[in-house]
C-alpha cells in the first residue's frame, strides 16, 4: 500500500516506516511558531509547566504581526512581554522593522523546508503546503506544549486529492484556483483532511500562486494543504539558499478519501462574497458593486509577484476617486524589492496608501478597519461578519489583479473590463 | 462530572471572529474576554446567558483563526459544554486542551431547542434533555484525548511527559 506525502512527513517525524489516517501520534516539531497574540497565551501556558525548558530555542519563533507596529497600549504590553521571554529563553524573535507577516518571512529566512512539521499556532500555517511542508496550526496551549517537549500530538488525517487540469487564463491565479476550489467543496468540505493539490495547472503558477493556495486550505476547514515539492520548489529554495529539507512525493497508490479534477482553461476571475469564502462566483457575475476600499497584499497575496500584478494594472493611473486603496507588502524585503523595482512609486502616485507589513486590516487590528455598512475587495482570505471591522460591514476576497482593476473603476471589476475601458 | 443548563441556539459555521471579535483580542485576560463572548454572533448573549448554559450549534463551529481565546472566552463567561454537529479542527483540540467540554452530537442538535434544560454527562458522551425527555449521545472521544481530558487540559498531561 503507498502513502501520501502528508502520512510520509508524519511518519518520518514519529520515527515510524508508516502512519495510517485516524491513529494518533506525537510528532517530532521542526518549528514552533507564533505571532504576539497567540503567542502571549502560550507563554503564560508556557509558564504553568513546573520545571518547563524550551526544547531548542533556534527551533521556536515568534513574530509580532498581527496588532504591530503596536496599534495600542493593550497591545503593546502584549508585544512588550513576547520581547521580555524570548530575551528570557533565547528563542529567535523577530520585531517590528525586522518583520513581516509571519508566512512570507518564515520561507524568505529560511526557517522552513520541504518535508518538515511546522507547528504554528495561526491557522494559515498551512501556507507551507506551498513548499511540500505539512504546516499545522494548533492553539496556544498547545504552542506551549510543543516549545517544551518538541512535540506535537495529531490525529493523522485523510488526505484528498485536487487535480488542476489546463493552462490558466490571463488575469487568473492560485487565489482563484483555490477559491474556485473552496466553492465548490464549501468551508467544511475538507474538514480534518489534508488537501493535496497537484496537476499540469501548477507548473503555469508561481511560487506566490501556489503560496494564495496553500495559504486558504484552512478556508476548507482541511488540517493543511500540501502542494509535493517540483523542480519550480527547488529552484525557489536554491535562489535563497535556504535548505534543500526532503521532496516527498506520494506513491502512486496513495489513499485518498477523495479525488477532485478541476479544468481551469475556462476559468475568469472569482470572488467569494460575504460571508463564507464559499460563497464564490466568477467575477463578471458581481462586477459593479459599489466599493468603499480595496486591500492589496496580507499573507494570502502579499509576496512580491503579487505587488507586480497590481502594479502592472496601476502604473501610470489613478485610483477612483470614490474609494481609498491599502496596500500591505508581505515583509521587510517584499518591501524593499517593490521599493527598488519602482512599484512603491507606482502605488503612492496611484495615490495608494501603503504599508509596513502587518496583519493588521485582514483581522479588523488597525490599518484599515472598516465603519457600518462599508464594502471592502481584498486579497485576504477571509470573509466572515465583522472580519474587518463593524460587525455589518463587507469584505469581498479577490486576486490582485481583480483588486488593482477595482480600485481604478471605483467598482467590483473584471481586470479584463477594466483594460478595455481604459483602451 | 454531570453539567446541567439551559441550550442557547446558535446555526452553523460559527467562526471564532464571531465567538471573540479581534477587537477584543489585544488582551489575554479571561474576565474581559468573557465579557465578549459570541459578541458578534449574539451581542447580548452573555447578558441573557446564566452560568452552566451550554451553547448548542449546528457543523463547523469555530471555524477560522486558531484564537485560543475563543474557548478561553466561552468557559470564562460560564458556558458548561459546547455540543454541535461538527468542531473546526483547531478550535476541537484548543477546547480539550483547555478543559471546556465539547460534545459532538446531530442528533442532540437537532433535538434540543431553544432554552431546553440539559443535562450532560461529558466522559460518558450522554446528553439528556429533561424538557423533552430525550437522550442523545455523543461521538466517544478517542483514549488519547481521554488521557488529556482526565488529566484536566494539556499542560498536566505534558507535566507527566516532562517528569517521566
Amino acid at each position: 500500500m503507498g502513502y501520501t506525502v502528508a502520512e510520509k512527513i508524519l511518519a518520518e517525524k514519529c520515527g515510524r516506516d508508516e502512519v495510517s489516517p485516524g491513529e494518533f501520534i506525537n510528532a517530532r516539531v521542526d518549528l514552533v511558531l507564533a505571532s504576539e497574540l497567540s503567542g502571549i497565551v502560550a507563554i503564560e501556558e508556557f509558564e504553568k509547566i513546573e520545571g518547563a525548558r524550551i526544547f531548542d530555542p533556534d527551533k521556536v519563533v515568534l513574530v509580532m504581526d498581527h496588532f504591530t507596529p503596536a496599534k495600542d497600549i493593550e497591545s503593546a504590553e502584549i508585544v512588550k512581554r513576547c520581547r521580555a521571554f524570548a530575551k528570557e529563553h533565547g528563542v529567535r524573535f523577530f520585531d517590528v522593522g525586522r518583520a513581516g507577516i509571519q508566512h512570507i518571512l518564515l520561507p524568505e529566512k529560511g526557517l522552513v523546508a520541504p518535508g518538515d512539521l511546522i507547528a504554528g499556532a495561526d491557522s494559515h500555517t498551512c501556507t507551507y503546503g506551498f513548499m511540500g511542508a505539512f504546516g499545522a496550526g494548533i492553539g496556544s496551549t498547545d504552542a506551549a506544549a510543543a516549545m517544551a517537549l518538541g512535540e506535537l500530538w495529531l490525529k493523522v488525517p485523510e488526505s484528498i486529492r485536487l487535480e488542476y487540469h489546463g493552462q490558466p487564463p490571463p488575469w487568473v491565479g492560485g487565489k482563484d484556483l483555490i477559491l474556485h476550489t473552496i466553492g465548490e467543496i464549501g468551508v467544511e468540505g475538507a474538514l480534518y483532511q489534508v488537501m493535496e493539490m497537484t496537476g499540469e495547472s501548477l507548473d503555469f503558477l508561481s511560487m506566490a500562486d501556489r503560496f494564495s493556495m496553500a495559504n486558504m486550505a484552512i478556508e476548507a476547514g482541511a488540517k493543511t494543504g500540501i502542494i509535493p515539492a517540483d523542480a519550480k520548489t527547488k529552484e525557489f529554495i536554491e535562489s535563497r539558499n535556504n535548505p534543500p529539507g526532503k521532496a516527498f512525493q506520494s506513491d502512486p497508490d496513495a489513499e485518498y478519501a477523495a479525488q477532485y479534477d478541476f479544468d481551469v482553461t475556462e476559468f475568469e476571475p472569482f470572488v467569494a462574497v460575504p460571508f463564507l469564502p464559499e460563497n464564490v462566483k466568477p467575477v463578471s457575475e458581481v462586477a459593479g458593486l459599489e466599493i468603499d476600499q480595496v486591500v492589496i497584499g496580507m499573507c494570502t497575496n502579499g509576496n512580491i509577484e503579487d505587488l507586480r500584478a497590481a502594479a502592472s494594472l496601476l502604473k501610470g493611473r489613478k485610483i477612483h476617486p470614490g474609494l481609498r486603496t491599502v496596500i500591505i507588502p508581505g515583509s521587510q524585503q517584499v518591501y524593499l524589492d517593490a521599493l527598488r523595482e519602482g512599484l512603491i512609486e507606482i502605488f503612492i502616485e496611484a495615490n495608494c496608501s501603503v504599508s509596513t507589513p502587518t496583519c493588521g486590516p485582514c483581522l479588523g487590528g488597525h490599518m484599515g478597519v472598516l465603519a457600518e455598512g462599508e464594502r471592502c475587495v481584498s486579497t485576504s482570505n477571509r470573509n466572515f461578519h465583522g472580519r474587518m471591522g463593524h460587525r455589518d460591514s463587507e469584505v469581498y476576497l479577490v486576486n490582485p489583479y481583480v483588486a488593482a482593476a477595482t480600485a481604478i473603476a471605483g467598482t467590483l471589476s473584471s481586470p479584463n473590463e477594466f483594460v478595455v475601458e481604459a483602451a | 462530572m454531570t453539567l446541567k443548563g439551559n441550550a442557547w441556539k446558535f446555526g452553523k459555521n460559527i467562526d471564532t471572529d464571531a465567538i471573540i471579535p479581534a477587537r477584543h483580542c489585544n488582551t489575554s485576560d479571561p474576565v474581559e474576554l468573557a465579557k465578549h463572548c459570541m459578541e458578534d454572533a449574539d451581542p447580548e448573549f452573555v447578558h441573557k446567558m446564566q452560568q452552566g448554559d451550554l451553547i448548542v450549534a449546528d457543523s463547523n463551529f469555530g471555524c477560522g483563526s486558531s484564537r485560543e481565546v475563543a474557548p478561553i472566552s466561552i468557559k470564562a463567561a460560564g458556558v458548561s459544554a459546547v455540543i454541535a454537529k461538527s468542531f473546526a479542527r483547531i478550535f476541537f483540540r484548543n477546547s480539550i486542551n483547555i478543559g471546556l467540554p465539547i460534545l459532538e452530537s446531530a442528533e442532540a442538535v437537532d433535538g434540543i431547542e431553544q432554552g431546553d434544560l440539559v443535562e450532560i454527562e461529558p466522559a460518558a458522551g450522554l446528553i439528556r434533555n429533561l424538557t423533552r425527555d430525550e437522550e442523545y449521545h455523543a461521538t466517544p472521544y478517542p483514549e488519547f484525548l481521554q488521557q488529556i481530558i482526565a488529566r484536566g487540559g494539556l499542560i498536566p498531561y505534558v507535566e507527566e511527559r516532562l517528569s517521566q
